[in-house]
């Protein structure tokens, strides 16, 4: 659906976007996460044609954003970071503007009524935008980038400076509209993007440092699959029992009774850790995989970029 | 393109500014009128028309300076930028909803006309003429000042620099005379806007008058897509 390719940008001497590829397809939750200033908005808007970019191509549903612009730019709804939006209109003039600047084909006022439904600002379709809370500028925001029904849509940053309810709602509206819509959205907080997004692409310096399915994010940062593990008995018969395991590359005590297991990740361990403990008498009084959080695997991957 | 120029409507007369505008101009032009017509019993709006050119020069920079520098500002240049409309169409939309609150202004000739019909017999050609030069001298003026609004994100350098372009505009005439050497006179009266404005309050619809005041608004809104162009790709 939505296709980058190499694409690169440069402003003088500093590369803010730098070879990046990734991929959209339909339905899918993209999640677009890297620590602020990776270069998140800029690719971004070089996707929806905001920007150009120095290299590289984007297309939209086969349709290059620069040479068919009018075609690409219909099947996009863009929500910038700061919404797009006139502070002296009222919120259903604006959409109502939004309508005819996006030449939508569909009844104008139904369609409008169900966008503003759809996100909740019906009750205040006739206040002044300048007067509204930030929550609701947000939302308002958001129904200007789903007019039209656009088969993809791309959020910048579309939690930042709510609060804890707004940010949970937004949240549950973005996981629906993915039933529909190819979703790109972008991120700097990271239990945000592991609980809506189906991937992630992490960005660091303008260069993609991770693209992987966001329960596998971990294992992928750090090339191997993580057990941690709590179990009695002796530590030298428990990492020599664990270390004839096939697949396991490294056994590390973290702590009293405690190990993680590093392995190898295209093998599922659990049930040979099980057996082992089992037959070297160490009863095992906790297993669970994944040892890194995503915040780690985060700090690490943007720590990795910062070194070079 | 229409959709912008609707906005560009609503946001005039939605707020202050467009009835401002239109109140100013209606009230310099009433008193040139009462002045150079009634008090004159002349039935020749020629004086009117000129002498509104000051007005024109220093009012309309309050109508574009919001064109684009206050989107730009509020990034809501994302919205047109990232519509499905070409970047011509965006700078037609603003020109075009500029230059529509420019007519509404300059219809009150009309009434002034319409006066005089009651005391004598006004030249309706004339002013019809005179009216074509007014509505293509704005056309040229507010491409400038548009293109200058695009350059920047602030209203009111936007607006000081449409000011400071105005004043050069109207300067040109007095600068023609100094200059002496007598290929730059020719080149200044050449596109002094008062000059080639004059022909059409005299009754004559030069070619050579129009083609220049479409040319400069043609030129100066094509400089103003390029701006928009430029800044995507820097």
């Amino acid at each position: 659906m939505v296709e980058v390719k190499n694409l690169s940008k440069t402003y003088g001497d500093i590369k803010a976007v730098d070879n990046i590829s990734f991929s959209a397809d339909a339905g899918e939750i993209l999640g677009f996460l890297g620590p602020n200033g990776a270069g998140k908005s800029t690719t971004m808007n070089i996707i929806t044609g905001y920007l150009s970019s120095s290299s590289g191509t984007v297309t939209i549903d086969g349709f290059d954003i620069l040479d068919h612009p009018k075609e690409a730019k219909k099947k996009i709804g863009y929500l910038p970071e700061i919404p797009p939006l006139y502070p002296d209109m009222t919120v259903i003039g604006y959409l109502s503007f939004i309508f005819d600047l996006k030449k939508v084909r569909l009844p104008k006022e139904e369609h409008i009524k169900e966008v503003m439904a759809i996100v909740k600002i019906t009750d205040v379709k006739n206040r002044i935008i300048k007067n509204l809370s930030k929550g609701y500028k947000q939302r308002v925001g958001f129904a200007q980038a789903l007019l039209g029904n656009p088969p993809v849509l791309i959020l910048d940053e579309p939690t930042v400076g709510l609060d804890p309810k707004q940010i949970i709602e937004i949240r549950n509206l973005i996981k629906s509209l993915g039933k529909k819509h190819t979703v790109i959205f972008s991120s700097h907080v990271l239990s945000e993007v592991s609980a809506i997004c189906d991937r992630v692409v992490m960005i660091n310096n303008g260069k993609i440092v991770a693209d992987a399915k966001t329960d596998k994010l971990a294992s992928v940062v750090s090339g191997s699959g993580e057990l941690t593990l709590e179990a009695e008995g002796s530590p030298s018969t428990i990492s020599d029992a664990l270390n004839a395991i096939t697949g396991v590359k490294k056994v590390e005590k973290t702590g009293a009774g405690r190990y993680s297991v590093y392995y190898d990740p295209d093998l599922d361990i659990r049930k040979a850790v099980f057996k082992a403990m089992a037959k070297a008498d160490c009863p095992i009084l906790e297993m669970y995989s994944g040892g890194m959080s995503l915040e780690e695997s985060f700090l690490k991957l943007t720590e990795r970029g910062e070194k070079k | 393109m229409s959709a912008i120029i609707k906005r560009e409507l609503q946001s005039y007369f939605g707020s202050a500014i467009g009835y401002i505008v239109l109140a100013v101009f209606y009230f310099f032009s009433g008193v040139f009128f009462n002045f150079y017509c009634i008090y004159y019993n002349s039935s020749s709006l020629a004086a009117v028309f000129s002498n509104m050119l000051m007005i024109i020069l220093f009012l309309m920079p309050l109508i574009t300076m919001k064109s684009f520098a206050e989107e730009k500002r509020q990034k809501t240049d994302q919205a047109l930028l990232t519509a499905p409309i070409s970047l011509f169409e965006m700078v037609m939309g603003k020109f075009l909803g500029a230059f529509i609150l420019y007519a509404i202004c300059n219809a009150i000739f009309i009434v002034y006309a319409l006066i005089i019909s009651m005391f004598a017999t006004p030249d309706w050609a004339v002013i019809l003429c005179t009216l074509i030069g007014m509505l293509l001298m704005g056309a040229a003026l507010l491409s400038i000042y548009i293109f200058i609004s695009a350059m920047t994100e602030s209203q009111v350098i936007a607006a000081v620099l449409s000011i400071g372009a105005g004043l050069l505009i109207y300067l040109l005439d007095s600068l023609s005379s100094l200059a002496n050497v007598e290929f730059i006179t020719n080149i200044i009266n050449a596109i002094s806007f008062n000059r080639n404005l004059s022909n059409f309050t005299y009754g004559i619809l030069s070619l050579s008058n129009v083609v220049y005041f479409a040319g400069v608004a043609a030129i100066f809104l094509f400089l103003t897509v390029r701006v928009f162009e430029s800044r995507r790709w820097s």
